[in-house]
């Protein structure tokens, strides 16, 4: 055997001796050169935090030079945080189901559909606000079982179906509502948890909501899902490479269908959070929810190809939004040119994840 | 046909039908322990159906594959990944965005002792990124630096290695490659084929899918020629040459005629 296979070696492998004779290792990681361009690309490679991070810094350094101390103050810092609450727990449910590679136009609609659920089971049905609260976060999960057993059964694609979804949920959210506003005084007298994620906590002379800080819980508690456990990895490869993912062993359709069902339960405590902020529950409220979320998410270097992003991202990502908006707001900019430097950072942002992606 | 050693992997009477076309048509399959056996066939002779039903990817409609002489039918890729068969898919099967270690314990993560693992299902990232740095040194194969380097950032030799290591490192039977040198350059596909051989003399038993007849004859102790959906013969690397190995392969010509027989096992 051994006589055999040194004879086919010089048979077959003399191209091989001139290969083997230039030396030098082929599968190490060398020392490379690169040049500034290429540096900058690995860095912004191996952290996507770190561009919409340096866009918040520098967005908050120069309306801090232009607006001055009224900027800069605790309350309006904690006033910044209140105002993206809901766009950040939306682009909690958004991420995840964008880092499988999907798109959910639908998280707008579960959210204002929960919210009339919760009111109306707390106020209309007479249920303690606990089990309320449960219901909604149910209907929720159910909202987003719904998509995903769209997407993954019916292999239909997420953007037509949730498209879909956003037009039923919304129809279901005014028929099941008849339209009408449930009014601030009536949660308060019989339903105060509704209430609780718009209390606030002084800290610093900034006024903290429990609906911000619950925003900031959730994003630690994805953010522990995404990158400590294996449910984690999954979601990554599944979004990054399907077929691979499931030639590895991973059952993509069953991480799909958690994705979809944990996304719409997290709209549902965006639910709770918007009746804390706006007191009522009104069955037309959070309109332009759904692209706010994926503006965040985008803006904070998720790939809308899937498998790449970070769920901190999207938290910058939501403040830079809400830095530029307070921001011009304060410095006394017509309120349309927010909406032309909002589209402006989605188009840069998008941009940067093109180069980034490219190895 | 030696009877008297035991295989470890044997399939007999494979059949797959899609439609009309047939895949495979009767296939016969022995690998034995410690072995490297090729698998070389023109395009459509239906090694890759084969390969697929060794490895749970497909669920033959008739014929039985027994692994170590138990009858098993594997309904997935992870049923045959339990029961100790790892397959190098030709197109890789890894993560681009994750880093190598993650790719190497990619669907088969391991927990954190106690009740960081039970309840909170916390990642032992130490000890997974540990066990990986270990296995590929082991296997000569990466001087890795940085082992969180995602497997995008690497070389095509680098990916194939990071998906060879991964099937040896988990494999308690069998290795199946498919194709592990296609994508390669010439001093990666060295590299490439000097760690198959390693993996055999780890003890396993490696099934190598490929079209480069150098290579096969290169490292193969025999070759299994597939043909028109069976087995077509069996041939040793010391009894036919390369052209004769092309020409049962083809058709041109029948193995029988050779003076070493069809099945030169």
């Amino acid at each position: 055997m051994a006589d055999s296979s040194t004879l086919k070696t010089t048979q077959t492998a003399d191209h091989e001796l001139v290969a083997a004779s230039a030396g030098g290792e082929v599968a190490s990681f060398e020392k490379e050169t690169l040049s500034f361009v290429e540096k900058t690309h690995r860095f912004f490679h191996a952290n996507p935090t770190a561009a919409p991070a340096i866009v918040l810094l520098l967005a908050v350094i120069a309306f801090s030079m232009i607006i001055g101390d009224r900027f800069l103050h605790p309350f309006n810092m904690s006033l910044i945080l209140q105002q993206v609450t809901i766009i950040g727990i939306l682009g909690i449910a958004q991420t995840l189901i964008i880092l499988t590679a999907g798109i959910d136009l639908s998280v707008g609609a579960i959210m204002v559909l929960t919210s009339v659920i919760m009111g109306k089971m707390a106020i209309d049905v007479g249920l303690p606000p606990e089990i309320a609260l449960l219901a909604g976060i149910a209907a929720g999960a159910i909202a987003g079982y719904i998509n995903g057993i769209l997407v993954t059964l019916f292999r239909l694609p997420p953007f037509i179906v949730t498209l879909g979804t956003w037009n039923i949920f919304f129809a279901l959210n005014l028929w099941y509502s008849k339209s009408e506003t449930i009014r601030s005084q009536a949660i308060e007298q019989t339903a105060p948890l509704l209430h609780w994620t718009g209390h606030t906590i002084e800290l610093f002379g900034a006024k903290l909501t429990y609906g911000s800080l619950l925003m900031l819980a959730l994003f630690a508690l994805i953010w522990y899902a995404l990158n400590w456990t294996a449910w984690g990895k999954h979601v990554y490869a599944t979004g990054d490479d399907p077929g691979a993912a499931s030639l590895a062993g991973i059952r993509t359709n069953r991480i799909l269908m958690s994705v979809y069902i944990v996304a719409g339960a997290i709209c549902a405590i965006g639910a709770w959070a918007l009746i804390g902020r706006i007191g009522s529950v009104s069955p037309q409220a959070g309109m332009t929810a759904n692209l706010d979320s994926i503006t965040a998410v985008v803006i904070g270097g998720c790939s809308l190809f899937g498998g790449r992003g970070s769920i901190f991202g999207t938290l910058i990502g939501a403040l830079v939004v809400g830095v530029f908006r307070n921001g011009l707001a304060l410095a006394g900019v017509d309120v349309l040119w927010q909406e032309f430097t909002v589209g402006l950072l989605i188009i840069v942002a998008v941009g940067m994840d093109q180069w980034i992606r490219k190895v | 046909m030696n009877n008297s050693k035991s295989t470890v992997l044997q399939a007999r009477g494979l059949v797959k039908r899609y439609g009309h076309v047939t895949a495979l048509d009767g296939a016969d399959f022995d690998l034995y322990p410690g072995e490297i056996l090729a698998v070389i066939g023109d395009n459509g002779a239906g090694k890759s159906s084969l390969i697929k039903a060794l490895s749970g990817a497909l669920v033959p409609d008739r014929g039985t594959v027994k692994l170590d002489n138990e009858t098993v039918n594997f309904k997935s890729p992870m049923d045959a990944r339990n029961a100790g068969i790892e397959t190098v898919y030709q197109n890789l099967a890894v993560a681009p965005s994750l880093d190598i270690a993650d790719n190497l314990y990619l669907g088969r993560e391991q927990l954190r002792p106690g009740i960081l693992g039970k309840v909170f299902r916390m990642l032992d990232k130490k000890a997974m990124h540990d066990n990986a740095r270990q296995k590929l040194s082991e296997l000569g194969l990466l001087t890795i630096q940085n082992i969180n380097q995602a497997v995008e950032t690497l070389s095509g030799g680098q990916r194939q290695g990071v998906a060879v290591a991964r099937s040896a490192a988990f494999a308690k039977h069998v290795v199946i490659m498919d194709e592990p040198t296609a994508a390669l350059g010439v001093k990666e596909s060295r590299r490439v084929l000097n760690l198959i051989k390693d993996v055999r003399d780890r003890g396993l038993s490696v099934v190598l899918i490929s079209h480069n007849m150098p290579h096969v004859f290169e490292v193969a102790d025999r070759i299994h020629i597939h043909r028109l959906g069976k087995r077509h013969a069996v041939i040793k690397p010391d009894t036919h040459t390369m052209s004769e190995a092309v020409a049962i392969m083809t058709g041109a010509m029948d193995p029988h005629e050779h003076a070493a027989g069809a099945f030169a096992v």
